[in-house]
Order: C-alpha cells, then sequence, then structure tokens
C-alpha cells in the first residue's frame, strides 16, 4: 500500500475524519453531530481519534469507528488509535448550525435549545417545526422514536409525522 | 484463563460498578423482552430504547468492573460467564413484568431511584463513575418521564386500568426498600467520596413517587410484606435464573460465536 502520512497534516486528518457520515442519519457527518472530539498525534507520531456517543447504548459507534479506520486507512500508514470517552457527556448544543439546516432538508426537526438543566425533571419542550411543511402546530406523538435519539411527532396541518432530535 | 473468584470477594470499588452495571443490564434485559409484544407501536419503540440506553450503561460499569478486577475479564466474560449467586443487582429490577402495569410500576420505582443515584454520582471523586453518570442522568431522566406518564394515565384512566395499576404497585412494592440499603462495603467507599449513600435517595425517591401516585389517584401499600433482599450479596428471587438462562445460552452454547 502506498503510504502518504508525511503529506498529512493533523488538521487535514481531521478533515478527512469529519467526513464520516452518522449511519443512521446519513446526511449528518461526525462533525455536524459533534461527535467528533479531537484529532490528534500521540508522542509516538500516532494519530489519536477521540469520539464520544450521543447515547450511552448507541449502537451506531462500532460502525463509526470502523468507518474512521477504514477512511484513514487510505491515507494514513500504521496504526491508528480510536478513542471513545463519555466525559464531558455530549449535548446537542453541539451539532453544527449547518447540521441542523441539513436535517431539515432531510425531513427530521432539528434539537432546539436545552429545555432545563440537566438534573432537573423533563420539561416539554416547545413543540418543534414540521420540516415539510413549515408548520408550528405540531403534536408529539412518542418520546422515543427510531433511534434512541429521537421522539415522533405528527403535523397537525399538513397531517404528515416526522421524526424530531431530542434536545439533551 | 484463570477461574475467576467469587464476585463477592472482588475489590470494594469493582464490585460497587458491579451492583450498578447487574442493575442495569438485567433490567435492559427485561425491557427488552417488550421487543414487539407491547400493547402499541409507540410503546414497543419506547420499551426498547429503554433497554438500549441501559444497556449501554451496563457495557459501561461491566467494562470498568473487569478493569478494576484486573484479571483481563471484559463486558462479555462479565455478563455471559457468571452465575446466578455471582450476580450482585437488587432483585426489583429483575421481577418479571408479564402484566403492562407490572412491567410500568418497576419502571417508576427503578427509573425513580436511578435518577437519584446518578444524579448524586456525577459528583464522585471516581472520574469513570461520575462520566457515566453524567451521560445516564439525561437517560433517565426521560425514563423516569415515561413512566410517570403511564402511571398517571393508568391508574387516572378506566376502572379496570386503575385496578390494575394499583395491583402493579403493590406487586412490585416489596422489592424497594432493598434500592436504599446500605451495607459496610458501600458506606466506605462514600467515605472515599466514590459511592453514593443508598439511603439518603430515599427521601427526594419518595417525595416524587408519592406525587405521582397522588396525580394517578392511586395509593402506596399500608401493609404489605418487604422481601428479605439480599441481591447485592447474590441472593436472587426464583425467576432470576430463567432470565440468565435466556440471555447467556447463545454464548455458552456457541463460544466466541460473532455475528
Amino acid at each position: 500500500m502506498v503510504s502518504v502520512t508525511s503529506g498529512l497534516t493533523v488538521a487535514e486528518v481531521r478533515e478527512l475524519v469529519g467526513a464520516v457520515v452518522d449511519p443512521e442519519i446519513p446526511v449528518l457527518t461526525i462533525a455536524d453531530l459533534g461527535i467528533l472530539r479531537s484529532v490528534d498525534r500521540d508522542a509516538d507520531g500516532r494519530i489519536v481519534v477521540t469520539i464520544t456517543p450521543t447515547y450511552s447504548g448507541c449502537p451506531a459507534m462500532d460502525v463509526i469507528t470502523a468507518d474512521i479506520r477504514g477512511t484513514l486507512a487510505e491515507h494514513v500508514a500504521g496504526d491508528v488509535e480510536v478513542r471513545t470517552v463519555l466525559a464531558p457527556a455530549w449535548t446537542t448544543d453541539w451539532m453544527s448550525e449547518q447540521g441542523k439546516r441539513k436535517l431539515v432538508e432531510y425531513g427530521i426537526a432539528p434539537p432546539g435549545s436545552r429545555p432545563q438543566a440537566a438534573r432537573g425533571p423533563v420539561l416539554l419542550e416547545l413543540s418543534p417545526r414540521c420540516p415539510r411543511c413549515g408548520s408550528g402546530r405540531t403534536r408529539m406523538v412518542s418520546r422515543f422514536g427510531s433511534t434512541a435519539c429521537k421522539s415522533i411527532y405528527s403535523c397537525q396541518d399538513c397531517l404528515e409525522p416526522f421524526d424530531h432530535f431530542k434536545a439533551i | 484463563m484463570t477461574v475467576p473468584v467469587s464476585t463477592l470477594e472482588l475489590a470494594p470499588s469493582a464490585q460497587y460498578a458491579l451492583r450498578l452495571g447487574d442493575d442495569a443490564l438485567v433490567f435492559a434485559q427485561r425491557l427488552g423482552e417488550w421487543s414487539a409484544k407491547a400493547p402499541e407501536l409507540e410503546e414497543d419503540v419506547a420499551l426498547t430504547n429503554l433497554a438500549l440506553d441501559l444497556l449501554g450503561q451496563a457495557r459501561a460499569l461491566l467494562t470498568y468492573a473487569g478493569t478494576l478486577e484486573g484479571a483481563g475479564r471484559d463486558e462479555d466474560a462479565l455478563a455471559f460467564l457468571r452465575d446466578e449467586r455471582d450476580w450482585v443487582n437488587v432483585q426489583l429490577v429483575e421481577q418479571p413484568g408479564g402484566d403492562f402495569a407490572d412491567t410500568i410500576a418497576r419502571q417508576l420505582f427503578f427509573s425513580a431511584y436511578q435518577f437519584e443515584l446518578y444524579g448524586r454520582l456525577v459528583d464522585s471523586v471516581d472520574e469513570t463513575l461520575a462520566a457515566v453518570a453524567a451521560k445516564a442522568i439525561k437517560e433517565v431522566a426521560y425514563h423516569r418521564d415515561h413512566a410517570a406518564q403511564w402511571v398517571i394515565r393508568l391508574g387516572d384512566g378506566t376502572a379496570d386500568s386503575h385496578a390494575r395499576m394499583q395491583a402493579g404497585i403493590e406487586r412490585m412494592w416489596p422489592y424497594v426498600a432493598e434500592l436504599f440499603d446500605s451495607d459496610e462495603l458501600e458506606r466506605d467507599l462514600v467515605g472515599q467520596g466514590i459511592a453514593v449513600p443508598s439511603a439518603e435517595l430515599r427521601e427526594p425517591w419518595q417525595r416524587f413517587v408519592d406525587d405521582v401516585l397522588a396525580e394517578a389517584t392511586l395509593s402506596l401499600p399500608e401493609r404489605l410484606w418487604t422481601a428479605p433482599g439480599g441481591g447485592r450479596r447474590g441472593i436472587h428471587t426464583e425467576s432470576f435464573g430463567y432470565l440468565l438462562a435466556e440471555m447467556q445460552h447463545l454464548h455458552r452454547s456457541h463460544p466466541g460465536a460473532r455475528w
């Protein structure tokens, strides 16, 4: 295999890794989601990528780890370490504005601001706008959706059901 | 591979991580039983979402317990290769939830407990436990809220749903006391700033549960037996062996099998 390690800076590696997409919401990259925490080179010159899960049980983490390795295998010689850290805990506040726009285009209502401090009860969030027709008249169907990070709503104007990315 | 010692001989910090991890894993297994069987599709998705959160917490905690033990056991070895007496979960999480009201009562009691527990474990001097708690508290807030809404909907619903929800509360109530039991191991770790004193969680837990039950027009049983407990010492109820048999069967029948 041809190695091109010498040509890549850490910033360039970060750009490559950041473009890896979430397997469950493929319009979002891991940089958009804010789950890519850092890309560094350790004392031995090895690339260390640090990611954090959205939810404790997020099953996408193994695929994302494999995709990061796969992406870097084409560009970086030698071993790459992918670390998963839990602290600080991920929050939807880390999602980029670009990521939120892409979610709307994909048909998922993006997270609003977090409704309360982490220790309080779950308070009602403001109803999200329908990503299809833009109506604010939407109704929660279930707090739990097709993946851990989403809840299900329906629009009372266009009558379409849609996913909402929960603010946490 | 060395023969594992009894869980009860592990270092206190490893046992403590295992207690929290066993609670989460056994409860995840129980909730997973609702997959494709819940009363409605949204609830099917909800209960399995809760199970997935708990499974994630369990994986982190069991992995950490294995690291503290230092004998090379990973999360799978701890989950699939321990027998009943080596599990240190509370008995509440292993109770069968065959009736939906039983499941919801169990959910209310346990998620309200986990909410108070993780809310204080975030301040542990143990960075790994604090990190797991900081992540999990956000998830458990949703679990507790989900349970509270169902208890209110069923309790303050029809005569039939009220009676069944009240029966569910009474079915699970004997296993509540164990949640707040402290023992010497826990007290030592509390002294070091690692563990949370379980007894102190009772009051805020009770306040929350009382409010929910009042709104649901349900009542706490006044004179009901208390289960003798002992889950933290490896003593379990009859149904637990069946749960382990189902959960561990594949791994034990086909060691090293991969998807």
